[in-house]
């Protein structure tokens, strides 16, 4: 099982957890059995095409998917995934 | 023949030197550390949440010159992290506030007014005057900006982003290293940034990222330690830990790849899907209703119902009395305490979250469903001043 810290941004698509325990062998996995559950989560990770989006990063450990092996990834007991979306400032606009 | 010196050409008075005593006898610091911040010139690109902490120390530090960027003015919200302002400054422009304090701080500091919006057409011209960028904005359009404009002259970018509890930090486009678009090739679309009902920021949090921005820049002057470049270091204020993840130059970035493909500064707004004025100019709905007929309203004793679809946090601050709270985001679940028959008329803090809260409805089958135009900020204005803004 792979623990995913989830970023402030997202946790109110999982129930306000700060943290998610989730199985799967490679990063496309874990996610996936991630936006399986939380099916709210799936359209801020993921564009129409499927694709994590560009303002989404996905790191295992301290290292960015996007230089390991992106979804195919593989994922061992006790790694630890982030996400990391962008974020600009805390101003209220609207 | 005088002898060439490769020193810098200046000094410090005996004044200086007291007042900077504390960092000369540190010798990773000493006079020679002490004159390279003299002879430095950083910008602060705003004075806000970030901009606050960093004018401040900065200017105590002995930063020969400081550039800062804003065009806005101090307001009553801002006084709960911009601690570079005052009280007393609220209605004064924010250049003009802060520039007095640090002023106050230092008066050995230089301090260049920049009273503008940073912009395309004049990014490149305020950055090439400097020795380091610090990022200290709140919007994207602004630090796409930065960012290529600080690639485009060559000149380091000292990060810092807050939302909420959490903050990122780093130093961008540093002796070749990755760039923010490395890092984030585009932006969030407006669609998915979150909306009032999930922003603020706790007011400590800038102060601690802006510190971080601060000992980066001053270590970059120096030369001392290790910077962040390369690092993407991520605070969570809640659990107080810092993360840290690794950056790299993306090779296909196209500012600062290999082939890059930006040359020049773009249109900012447009490549952040946020038309220019969009963020301040509601636009009018057809069949939106003011907060002063909606008052008619209940005056008359006209048969309606007023849902005020704010956060539960929100409500506790200031209410109008008849209305009944459904957040949002339970709207779709307890769409069956609605009648259909009714006149349903939706209110938010400012109108936009309940312009969403009628398009629902009005799919849901609802055909006699307003927006109640500027939220409870307009009913503050203009029907019951004792009903406090925030």
């Amino acid at each position: 099982m792979a623990k995913i810290l989830i970023p402030t941004p997202l946790r109110q698509f999982v129930n306000k957890q700060d943290t998610v325990d989730v199985n799967g062998a490679t990063i496309g996995e874990v996610l996936g059995n991630l936006t399986g559950h939380y099916g709210d989560l799936r359209r801020q990770l993921y564009n129409d095409e499927g694709k994590l989006r560009s303002f989404v990063n996905v790191y295992l450990n301290d290292e960015d998917i996007r230089y390991l092996g992106k979804d195919s990834t593989p994922v061992k007991e006790n790694d630890t995934i982030s996400i990391v979306p962008s974020i600009a400032g805390g101003v209220q606009s609207r | 023949m005088p002898v060439e010196t490769t020193a810098p050409p200046v000094t410090l008075s005996k004044d200086e030197i007291l007042r900077y005593s504390r960092h000369l006898i540190m010798p990773e610091v000493g006079m020679e550390g002490q004159l390279k911040l003299k002879n430095a010139s950083v910008l602060l690109v705003g004075t806000g949440g970030l901009g606050a902490p960093l004018g401040l120390y900065l200017a105590a530090a002995g930063i020969g010159r400081i550039g800062l960027v804003d065009f806005d003015v101090v307001d009553f919200t801002n006084l709960q992290r911009q601690v570079i302002h005052g009280t007393k400054d609220v209605g004064r422009k924010k250049l003009d506030s802060a520039a007095d304090r640090m002023a106050d701080i230092n008066p050995f500091v230089q301090i260049d007014r920049h009273e503008v919006a940073l912009t395309s057409e004049n990014a490149l011209d305020i950055i090439k005057q400097y020795d380091i960028i610090v990022d200290g904005t709140d919007n994207f359009p602004t630090r796409y900006l930065v960012n290529d404009a600080c690639v485009l002259t060559g000149k380091p970018n000292v990060y810092g982003s807050i939302f909420r509890f959490e903050g990122q930090a780093t130093v961008f486009a540093y002796e070749g290293g990755p760039c923010y678009r490395c890092l984030y090739p585009e932006p969030p679309p407006p669609g998915l940034v979150p909306s009032c009902a999930e922003g603020g920021v706790l007011g400590i949090l800038p102060g601690l990222i802006g510190m971080v921005q601060a000992t980066e820049t001053v270590k970059l002057i120096m030369g001392i330690g290790e910077p962040l470049n390369g690092r993407l270091l991520r605070y969570d204020a809640l659990e107080m830990k810092f993360r840290e993840y690794k950056l790299r130059r993306d090779p296909e970035c196209p500012v600062c790849g290999d082939n890059p493909t930006i040359h020049e500064l773009i249109d900012y707004h447009q490549f952040c899907g946020v038309p220019q004025g969009q963020m301040e100019d509601a636009k009018p709905i057809e069949g939106d209703i003011e907060a002063t007929e909606v008052k008619q309203k209940i005056d008359r004793g006209d048969r309606f119902v007023l849902i005020d679809v704010r956060e539960p946090h929100e409500y506790q601050i200031c209410r109008i009395p008849q209305a009944k709270l459904i957040p949002l985001g339970e709207l779709p679940k307890r769409v069956s305490e609605l009648d259909t028959a009714d006149e349903i008329i939706a209110h938010c803090k400012s109108g936009a979250r309940s312009a969403k809260a009628v398009d629902f409805l009005k799919q849901a089958g609802f055909k006699k469903v307003r927006n109640m135009k500027g939220g409870i900020l307009a009913w503050s204005d203009k029907v019951d001043p004792t009903v406090p803004k925030y």
